[in-house]
């Protein structure tokens, strides 16, 4: 049995889960380590929230087995699980006040009357929501109750809290702010945290890991680091923010890196790859650099502007190659003012080390 | 969703005509039966002195509001169970509570109570059954006294409670009931913490109709009843069609009609109507 106030490390092996003919979720296997904040990122329909439902046991897998800390926990019915579950849209108990929303975990537990007041007392003031005790949930604004939300399922100490698009219904500001409170409670209680979003930028800025789903698939696991610089799918890399996909062809390797020809260009890129004919090759559009010409030596092509959007710090350049590839790079505003004229050929360069390559 | 309107619209079509035809048919007598209730035999508040004094019409008052409560509290929670299956059940489940639920609406209420004359008079079907099987040796009085019409009563008014429960069982998020397993609650314990108390709209709804309705029965008393356990409804008719005594009858109809009154302004008051149907 799980020991309260103790961070879980969870493992999925092969997880599955069909609705009918549907597959909603396809031999998933992922370790979540103790204390960890993972972020489960994916567009909507990807499985994410069916992945969580099968973490809190609310759904039972098609399958494949899931361990708590070493433990088969795969049949184990949710009351029994010692995981949190902050829901979307929160689902608080509508006619139960605040303090007694959070009293609910502990009360089930049948913990002594005094340990439960201690207890609400400390989470309702580490959320924020003194003198708000005695209120029903429907007296309380968005903020409020996504508030009460974390506190009752964080109070009885769980082995992981597991989270629903928690933020989805916010305004930014408050979001930003909410971010920041989850970021810290993460911290303070030490608990495993998994969290669905289908928010990149909120994933890249909260996570310790990111997991990327699409089609019930689990395509990529890593740091925000790892995928956002190394992903290893034109989905991933597309997922997580812009970036300039240039078709290669004769793509080799080279003593020790590879090389590949975009129009009469040769394009190298560091180190071997095991891909190897056609690819793409992304660069994010901040490792781009714009110039006037060509230098000699390193990674570039010509390309026009098409566009120009003002930004505020930067202003971004929508580009057109020759072979009509579409491009688009933030530059400083007064370099923009020097080339954005509309037809303006250009030279775009990137360190090769900036390059990915993905398959075709 | 479609099964969600189809069932309300059902339950709307249901009551429309119902209403309309009251407030047409019964509206304008009734002013009539109030003029009798200060009249007849003689203008004054004579008539509704005796009602409060007159033992006999006390005794049915009491057995009324007995009857409705029993009836009231055994209707409500037969049709919770039916709800619960109607709602959350498997789809082979909910169709078989669909069934249950209708088919009364076939049966003529004649019928329903003569069919439980049959089932639960001395030497009817279960009496029978119970004494050849050994169990009784004397037949159970089950029917002919207020056991017989508390019986009768919730047989027929169990469908029309179902209907607000249901409404309400529905409009419950389910994410709610999860959230309570998933806090550490077992099923029975988040159906009493959480299930019941977020359908006690509901509930109070279901309990209101099933009480008026209750009120104004006549024709399963009579006969359930065999004469013996006389209701409000059934002595207004023996006062105005055996007895000369039409000012009597009229001033039990005017209490008995500002009594149904008060309840549905509390019904309207603490459920929302659209929760009804
Ligand atoms: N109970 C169910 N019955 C049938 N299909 C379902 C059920 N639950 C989920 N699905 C399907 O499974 C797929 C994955 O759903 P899921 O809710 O996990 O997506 P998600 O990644 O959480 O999406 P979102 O970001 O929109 O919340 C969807 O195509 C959905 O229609
Ligand atoms: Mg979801």
């Amino acid at each position: 049995m799980h020991q309260p106030g103790r961070a879980a490390e969870i493992k999925a092996i092969g997880i599955g889960r069909n609705f009918g003919t549907f597959r909603a979720l396809h031999d998933l296997t992922l370790d979540i380590g103790r204390g960890e904040f993972l972020a489960l990122l994916g567009p909507s329909g990807s499985g994410k929230t069916t992945f969580l439902m099968i973490l809190a046991g609310f759904l039972p897998p098609s399958a494949g087995r899931l361990f708590s800390d070493g433990v088969d926990i795969t049949d184990r019915p949710a009351e029994l699980r010692s995981a949190g579950m902050v829901f979307q849209g929160y689902a608080l108990f509508p006619h139960m006040s605040v303090e007694a929303n959070i009293a609910f975990p502990l009360k089930v537990r049948k913990m002594a009357g005094a340990d439960i007041k201690r207890r609400v007392t400390d989470m309702v003031e580490r959320v924020g929501l003194k003198g708000h005790e005695h209120k029903l949930p429907s007296q309380l604004s968005g903020g409020q109750q996504q508030r009460v939300a974390l506190a009752r399922a964080l109070v009885f100490e769980p082995g992981v809290l597991l989270l629903d698009e928690p933020f989805s219904a916010l305004d930014k500001s408050l979001r930003g702010q909410m971010q920041d409170e989850v970021k810290r409670l993460h911290e303070e209680t030490g608990t495993t945290f998994v969290f669905v979003t289908h928010d990149q930028s909120e994933a890249l800025a909260l996570a310790s890991r990111i997991a990327i789903f699409n089609h019930g698939e689990l395509l990529q696991v890593g740091t925000p680091q790892d995928v956002y610089d190394r992903p290893e799918s034109r989905f991933v890399a597309e997922f997580l923010g812009e970036i300039n996909m240039l078709p290669l062809t004769n793509v080799r390797p080279d003593n020790g890196s590879t090389t590949g020809v975009y129009e009469d260009q040769t394009i190298s890129l560091r180190g071997r790859h095991d891909v190897s004919g056609d690819a793409f090759l992304a660069v994010r559009p901040e490792h781009m650099t714009i110039r006037t010409e060509s230098a000699p030596g390193e990674n570039g092509i010509a390309a026009t502007t098409t566009a120009a959007t003002y930004l505020g710090s930067m202003t971004k350049l929508d580009l057109s190659t020759r072979q009509g590839t579409r491009l688009s790079v933030s530059v400083p505003n007064e370099m923009a003012a020097r080339v954005s004229g509309s037809g303006n050929q250009v030279w775009l360069t990137w360190p090769a080390e900036r390059g990915i390559l993905l398959a075709r | 969703m479609t099964r969600h309107l189809s069932n309300r619209t059902g339950a709307a079509l249901t009551i429309a005509p119902l209403l309309l035809f009251l407030a047409v048919a019964y509206a304008w007598p009734f002013l009539g039966v109030v003029k009798w209730s200060f009249t007849l035999p003689e203008p004054g508040f004579g008539q509704y002195r005796t009602l409060v004094a007159d033992p006999l019409v006390q005794s049915v008052f009491l057995r009324t509001m007995r009857i409705c409560i029993a009836v009231t509290l055994a209707s409500v929670i037969g049709a919770y169970a039916i709800a619960v299956v109607w709602v959350r059940g498997t789809p082979t489940q909910r169709m078989l509570a669909e069934f249950c639920i209708l088919v009364p609406f076939w049966i003529s209420v004649l019928t329903r109570a003569f069919g439980w004359v049959a089932l639960l008079s001395n030497r009817g079907l279960i009496n029978t059954w119970l004494q050849s099987a050994g169990i009784i040796s004397e037949p159970l009085a089950l029917v002919r006294n207020e056991l017989g019409v508390i019986i009768g009563m919730t047989h027929f008014l169990i469908p029309f409670a179902v209907f607000p429960l249901a409404s309400a069982m529905r409009s419950l998020d389910d994410r709610v009931l999860l959230a309570a397993r998933g806090l550490g609650a077992s099923r029975t314990r988040t159906f009493w913490t959480v299930f019941v108390p977020m359908t006690a709209s509901g509930i109070i709804g279901s309990a209101l109709i099933v009480f008026v309705f209750a009120l104004g029965f006549f024709v399963t008393p009579a006969i359930l009843g065999g004469g013996r356990s006389v209701m409000v409804a059934e002595l207004v008719y023996l006062r105005i069609f055996q007895s000369p005594d039409w000012g009597l009858g009229a001033a039990i109809s005017v209490v008995l009609v500002l009594f149904v009154g008060l309840l549905m302004a509390l019904l309207f008051r603490y459920v929302r109507p659209k929760q009804l149907v």
